[in-house]
């Protein structure tokens, strides 16, 4: 016993030898267990890859991802996207003179339209996009700089905003509601459509701005402060616009109290700041008209107009209004169809291989197949 | 540690003297004299670290001090500090958990030290004070106090003994615990003290506390009111230890000399020398690598953010300004604060888990050899034992493997054979030793033939019976025939007994004699009787007895018999008796014990000598002179001792035979087989030594042996040291140049066409080549060292304990620094069990020093085949696997974080959730790869130890070296890769949802995340060999644990969290299908390589061979169980 207690290293080495069942001066028989798992015994399966046992999967593989992907690839090909460019950039766009003249603190906004023309018609649902490039919105002082407990709609820090708002947390001595770089530069262009009948006179599609966002986000995540109060009025009083707003959060949707302040689904879009520095996101979505077999967009001329408020060339960026139907894989992307006929293909490829190498060598090597 | 070196520092004023005046029973003597109580520490044994205050800063102090813990302290500081993209949580939480496990993983191996201190602190002892006896605990005792003990209790301290209860002034003691030798050693009182020990009064002199547990010196002045003081010489006789036990003795009394951590035992039980592993270089090695890949990312992201703000309106779009404060900041300033944020960014792919992983891979693993049922020996009831579990793997890297002889390849078991007396050999012939190896003797007494008078052989055997310190074991009630080598029929049944001896030779010599006659009875009182062949008893009177030693190698008796003729008996070594005795009876002998030694038998010589009363007194009077002598006590001894044996008349010779442990042959076949070098290291000589090695097949009969001895170098005419210069080159030419290049991979035995070389070199040779008079010194080294290197077995005989330790350290520095492994058994080993890489103790008959200093111990030599073919293999594969993977999980991981950085405008914005960063190395790819490290036998187990040459695979760090590096590295880029980019073309339509919603930043990286997790859970999966429950509960469970937390993590608001980025972004993922398409498309992608790899690799290596041996292994598997059915 004393023996034993003496064991221990002095530096952090382990103490086996008096915690292991080997530990000296122990009395009792240390005769070891005869357990499947102490003397490594455990039954196991011992799988053996070779050619033999993986060339059925790289043929089933192959057989699976082509059809998949030729799958995507046809379903990719048949949606419909239609995508233009209405930044202002060049003298001949419409939007020139908006992307030009832009200031801050013009009051009347720059109106511009742009006609275009759909060569093919749009079935069911059209889903409105606008798109912004060279925009940085994953840039990380751009992505922590926002407050989610008051976008929740906690009292507190709806006067109190987080630190990480800092440089758009206050104006003038009040705090800014919503705070932070991603509300205060929120996509404020209008886009509207309108589609020109042949004989000249043009109707405005309607354009539903519901179910633009995630439902989660929309009912739990986002929450006006005072709960179902509808005097957002009242709620937001004491705090300040975010500096390059118009208006305040509570009038973001006068038309609709479930569409106002923090649930406003342009602005929770807007919140959940994009990947990539070319992004899109969804604007409106034109619903299939139910009543007649008429496609939702019917081949002709449209025109874009364009509230022109949100200045990108400062920055070298871009402005798009992408129109696109959707299918089961979301939208237009010919990537993942070529993906899977590629490696579909290259197994499928790699199956004959392997199948002339195993039936060439195969005689010779047949007993690696033998599991041991 | 410090404590001890404070108490040195107490202690320190009577250092200076070099001995301690101890005042029994506290009383002043002689009473005139001034009394200053001297200071001693106290009886308490302190082998904790920590008390309960300074447990906290000195633990942390501890762990800070280990380069990777203080590491990831800065990055945690750092985070804490500068503005960083991941809170300070993502690595101070995995930092401290590693930090608190390991806290209380110490907290509570301290605390077992505690409760042990504590046990043995509180123990209560008896104390007698002033004629009373008064119960104390035993931290109370102070030097100089008298203590009583009882019966089978152990010492509180080390004690001087006073008093027994025993009529012959004896006591028995065990040391089991200290040194396991179980046998029973008799202790002496200190001749002439007083039976009343309140009247004694006494002081002892004694030499400063030292760990030898053998030796002790001192001497003890008794005064008596009405006489002159008079001195007795203290011995280790008189001293018993802290921790032995008292046996067969009612009670003892003793004065307590060395108390606390001064005793021999708390001095012994010091802290060990750490070894560590080669794994553990080619990690530091590799993390260096990745330190270099984690400054440059570092750099690179740095400059490019430099470079990329440069450019008008990229660095503070109106969308995004910076504060106040950022603008402030120097440029410098931000520019640093830049490369430590990317530094923390990216620090990941230095996981803090891989070394809580690869320590409890070690610690955990280690359970597998003692558990390991195969390592039990049903003899001495005890498997195998682990004493460090940091050099596991070393044990599948062994290139030398230096053994000890006696007890670790032959039994020490030892069988007297035969003997020689006056140039007659007399064998048994009845023994028929060669078929099992059990003699068996027909008749009760074997008859000698009669050839030598019949004066010599009865002188002869007499010698046999008095020469030894053999006891005789008392047949208790519970023990009556347990003894080994007792269980052939004698001629008296009634007398079966017992001997017991700290050498095997002489309990053999005693039981030969017995079976030619002479019976040892026993010693009492120091009478030893012997009944001899008349039946007659006989008694001699043991005067003196001239110990054993290594270096005098033999050892004497001095006894006075019924005629008050005083005779001298002496056996030893051929060596140190032969100079000893009158040469014309040498010749005759010489030949014999030549023969023997060839035949692998241990000789000992044996000579007499009749003292003259004048000649005995005069002895006498030294021996007393030398055992008084308080210092170089033993240099006296070996002096006398070394008077008294001369012209002794030399009467006969033994031989007697040590059997080689059960399969110690195949155990050396199969490590030389695994591309192992053998080398026998042995105090014995030549010639046993060399059948030995015969009989072990390290030398076989092609073996050309290159002899390089005394014997050797005497051959020549010129002096020694130019004819071991001639011998050398010779050999060198011979052995390094001439042969052809040894191919790795190429067995021994089917490589017949080249000439194996064996090599034999002797202990005085060796120190000659090591320590060469002239400055050539490390020209002969290396002449040796090559030649040794290019001997399939090389053979060091008359080693000394210390050369030993020197030829180890000699080969572990040479060329390449080969790992080496030093196996035995006995305290002559210890030197090079330490010495080695790893140490391997056999729990022989040797005592325990060889298992106590060891970093495993084995119960049999047999045992190294599994250990080494299996475990050792087991452990390297499984560790290097483990380590080769975690670095390519942390690269696959970081990466797509590092290709981030180009599309987020080096903006040091995380890929992934702070969570996943938290909790990848944490919880989802940590538990598969634990498992993996435990369990894994890519080989089984029964394959591994047919096939030995399945160990030179991975030899020399064949699994870490830097080309499995690269390609790991180049696996995890690859994938890496994959992940990004692969999401990266998916994202360039976020709108992947069939509702047309697009996916933001967070649902990105958690796809990739995703898809990395799934990878490289699978890319194990794919590497696992074995699949046992444990292998599919973990790594499918991890994989499930990832999903539920996910969905867990996402599913709620968290009123802690600041952000809430991952609200459904799972659950949202999940909900599309181009999601699911690309993880399965990634998931695939990426592992093809690795099952291409798997399938183009597998038919180049040994699969087939596997595979067949298996089949062949399966039926001999079937043949054993049929021979041995009932063996389990």
């Amino acid at each position: 016993m004393m023996a034993s207690s003496y064991n221990a290293k002095e530096e952090d080495g382990h103490h086996s030898g008096a915690v292991g069942p080997g530990g000296a001066g122990v009395i009792k028989s240390k005769k070891p267990d005869n357990t499947a798992f102490k003397q490594q015994r455990l039954p196991a399966w011992q799988p053996i890859l070779t050619a033999g046992t993986v060339l059925p999967a790289f043929f089933v593989i192959g057989l699976i991802f082509i059809p998949i992907g030729i799958g995507l690839f046809v379903t990719s090909n048949n949606i419909k996207e239609f995508e233009i460019d209405y930044t202002g950039v060049e003298e001949s766009s419409p939007c020139y003179v908006c992307s030009f003249n832009y200031t801050w603190n013009n009051t009347t906004p720059c109106q511009c339209s742009i006609p275009f023309s759909l060569d093919q018609p749009f079935e069911s649902n059209v889903f409105m996009y606008y798109g912004l490039s060279n925009f940085y919105q994953n840039h990380r002082r751009y992505v922590k700089s926002r407050d989610d407990s008051q976008l929740n709609g906690d009292k507190s820090s709806l006067l109190n905003p987080s630190k990480e708002c800092e440089p758009y947390r206050s104006s003038q001595g009040s705090p800014i509601a919503p705070c932070g770089a991603i509300a205060n530069s929120l996509f404020n262009d209008t886009l509207e459509l309108f589609y020109n009948f042949p004989n000249g006179t043009s109707i405005p599609i309607p354009l539903v701005k519901k179910g633009i966002a995630w439902w989660t986000d929309k009912h739990v995540k986002f929450r006006n402060p005072g709960g179902n109060n509808n005097n957002l009025t009242a709620t937001f009083a004491g705090t300040a616009k975010p500096v390059n707003w118009r208006k305040p959060v509570f009038e973001l949707d006068p038309s609709d109290p479930d569409n106002n302040g923090f649930v406003n689904e342009d602005f929770i879009v807007w919140m959940r700041t994009a990947a990539l520095p070319t992004f899109r996101k969804l604007y409106r979505i034109i619903q299939k008209k139910k009543d007649n077999m008429m496609p939702t967009l019917p081949r002709g001329n449209y025109t874009l107009n364009v509230t022109y408020n949100y200045p990108v060339r400062s920055f070298e960026g871009r402005k798009r209004m992408i129109l696109s139907t959707i299918s089961w894989m979301g939208g237009k992307n010919p990537f993942l169809g070529i993906a899977y006929i590629t490696v579909g293909s290259v197994c499928f490829f790699l199956g004959v291989v392997l199948l002339f190498i195993h039936h060439k060598y195969g005689s010779r090597n047949n007993n690696a197949d033998i599991p041991n | 540690m410090l404590r001890r070196r404070l108490n040195r520092l107490c202690g320190g004023d009577e250092k200076r003297v070099d001995s301690r005046t101890i005042y029994v029973g506290h009383r002043q003597c002689p009473p005139t004299e001034a009394f200053i109580p001297p200071k001693f520490c106290d009886n308490r044994i302190v082998s904790s670290k920590y008390t309960v205050w300074n447990f906290l800063p000195k633990n942390l102090f501890e762990q800070f001090r280990r380069i990777a813990n203080f590491y990831f302290l800065i990055i945690f500081l750092v985070q804490v500090i500068v503005d960083t993209p991941t809170s300070p949580v993502t690595s101070g939480l995995p930092l401290f958990f590693v930090i608190t496990v390991t806290a209380i993983k110490q907290g509570y191996e301290d605390w077992l030290r505690h409760k042990a201190d504590k046990e043995v602190n509180k123990y209560p002892v008896m104390v007698l004070e002033n004629g009373r006896r008064v119960p104390k605990e035993s931290e109370k005792i102070k030097v100089g106090d008298v203590v009583e003990v009882k019966e089978d209790e152990t010492f509180p301290c080390d004690l001087i003994l006073l008093q027994s209860s025993r009529d012959d002034d004896t006591c028995f003691v065990t040391t089991a615990s200290l040194d396991g030798e179980s046998n029973h050693k008799t202790h002496y009182t200190v001749p002439d003290t007083d039976k009343d020990l309140e009247s004694l009064s006494a002081t002892i002199e004694c030499e400063q506390p030292q760990p030898d547990l053998y030796k002790f010196n001192g001497r003890m002045h008794i005064y008596k009111s009405d006489q002159e003081p008079f001195v007795r010489s203290l011995g280790p006789e008189n001293l018993l230890l802290k921790g032995a036990t008292l046996k067969n003795t009612e009670k003892i009394c003793g004065v307590a000399v060395y108390t606390g951590m001064e005793t021999k035992m708390a001095l012994n039980y010091q802290g060990k020398s750490q070894k560590r592993s080669a794994v553990e270089k080619s990690i530091n090695g590799f993390l260096l690598v990745y330190l270099c890949i984690l400054i440059s990312k570092a750099l690179v992201c740095t400059a490019l953010k430099y470079w990329w703000q440069s450019k008008e309106g990229q660095d503070e779009p109106w969308y995004n300004h910076k504060t106040q404060k950022e603008r402030d900041t120097n440029r410098f300033l931000k520019m640093f604060t830049d490369f430590l944020s990317f530094m923390v960014l990216f620090n990941f792919i230095i996981p803090v888990s891989m070394y809580v992983t690869v320590e409890m891979q070690k610690f955990l693993g280690s359970f597998f050899i003692t558990w390991d049922k195969d390592f039990f020996d049903p003899e001495i009831q005890e498997g195998a034992l682990v004493n460090t579990s940091d050099l596991n793997e070393e044990l599948g890297q062994v290139e030398y493997v230096f053994t000890d002889k006696t007890g670790t390849l032959t039994q020490n078991n030892m069988e007297f054979i035969s003997c020689c007396i006056d140039g007659f050999q007399y064998k048994n012939h009845d023994s028929c030793s060669e078929l099992d190896g059990f003699c068996v003797t027909d008749g009760p007494v074997s008859k000698l033939q009669q050839k030598a008078g019949r004066e010599k052989e009865e002188l002869f055997l007499r010698a046999l019976c008095l020469c030894h310190t053999v006891q005789v074991k008392e047949p208790g009630p519970d023990e009556q025939t347990e003894v080994d080598g007792l269980d052939h029929p004698l001629t008296q049944p009634q007398e079966q007994r017992g001997f017991i001896a700290s050498s095997p030779d002489e309990v053999a010599l005693v039981k030969g004699a017995m079976k030619y006659g002479f019976t040892f009875l026993g010693l009492e009182s120091r009478t030893m009787k012997i009944k001899n062949r008349q039946n007659d008893i006989e008694s001699y009177e043991l005067l003196h007895v001239l110990n054993f030693d290594p270096v005098r190698r033999r050892m004497s008796v001095i006894v006075r018999n019924k005629k008050g003729e005083t005779l001298l008996f002496c056996k030893g070594a051929d060596s140190s008796i032969f100079p000893r005795v009158k040469q014309e009876e040498v010749e005759c002998i010489r030949t014999h014990v030549e023969r023997n030694a060839t035949d692998g038998y241990r000789t000992l010589c044996v000579a007499y000598k009749q003292l003259s009363a004048e000649e005995f007194a005069e002895t006498e009077a030294q021996l007393q002179e030398a055992r008084l002598a308080l210092q170089d006590r033993d240099e006296k001894l070996t002096a006398v001792y070394n008077l008294v044996e001369t012209d002794m008349s030399l009467i006969g010779a033994t031989a007697v035979e040590d059997r080689l442990q059960e399969e110690a042959a195949e155990t050396m076949e199969a490590l030389q087989g695994a591309g192992m070098k053998v080398w026998v290291l042995t105090g014995d000589k030549m010639e046993t030594a060399k059948s030995t090695c015969y009989a072990c097949r390290l030398f076989q009969r092609g073996t050309e042996l290159l002899e390089l001895t005394v014997r050797t170098l005497e051959d020549g005419r010129c002096g020694r040291e130019e004819r071991l210069h001639e011998l050398l080159l010779d050999y060198h030419k011979k052995a390094v140049q001439d042969a052809p290049p040894v191919k790795p991979g190429v067995t021994r035995g089917w490589a017949t066409a080249n000439q194996e070389y064996g090599f034999i070199i002797d202990g005085a040779t060796l120190s000659l080549v090591l320590n060469p008079t002239d400055a050539s010194a490390s020209r002969y080294k290396n002449l040796f060292l090559q030649i040794c290197q290019n001997c399939c077995a090389v053979l060091c005989c008359r080693m000394a304990p210390l050369q030993k330790a020197q030829i180890v350290k000699m080969v572990k520095n040479s060329k390449g620094s080969p790992i080496t492994l030093s196996i035995g058994d006995g305290a002559n080993d210890v030197s090079m069990i330490l010495e080695a890489h790893v140490g391997i103790g056999i729990k022989g008959k040797e005592g325990r020093q060889a298992v106590r200093n060891s970093d495993y111990a084995i119960p049999k030599v047999k045992h190294l085949k599994k250990l080494l073919l299996a475990h050792g293999h087991l452990y390297y594969v499984r560790i290097a696997h483990l380590v080769q993977y975690f670095f390519y999980k942390n690269l696959c991981f970081i990466l797509p974080q590092f290709l981030y950085q180009f599309f987020c405008g080096y903006s040091q914005q995380p890929l992934y959730d702070a969570a996943y960063l938290t909790m990848y190395n944490i919880c989802f790819t940590s538990m598969p790869i634990l498992a993996f490290s435990l369990l894994e036998q890519h080989i089984c187990i029964e394959v591994l130890m047919d096939n030995a040459a399945l160990y030179r695979e991975i030899a020399k760090n064949a699994m870490l070296r830097w080309w499995p590096f690269l390609s790991w590295t180049i696996q995890g880029v690859f994938q890496g890769l994959m992940f990004f980019f692969g999401v990266r073309f998916l994202f360039s339509n976020p709108a992947l949802q069939d509702n047309g919603q697009v996916f933001g930043n967070w649902s990105y990286g958690t796809i990739v995340f995703t898809v990395l997790v799934f990878t490289v859970t699978l890319k194990l999966a794919l590497d696992t060999r074995h699949w046992t429950w444990i292998n599919h509960f973990v790594i499918w469970g991890s994989l499930a644990f990832y999903v539920f937390f996910s969905f867990f993590w996402g599913g709620i608001i968290w009123p802690f969290l600041k952000q809430q980025r991952l609200y459904f972004v799972f659950a949202n993922m999940l909900s599309s299908v181009s999601a699911w398409l690309v993880i399965i498309l990634l998931i695939l992608l990426s592992l093809l390589p690795d099952i291409l790899l798997l399938i183009f690799r597998k038919p180049k290596s040994h699969a087939r061979q596997l595979s067949e041996d298996s089949l062949f292994h399966a039926d001999r598997r079937l043949l054993r169980s049929h021979r041995y059915p009932t063996s389990t």
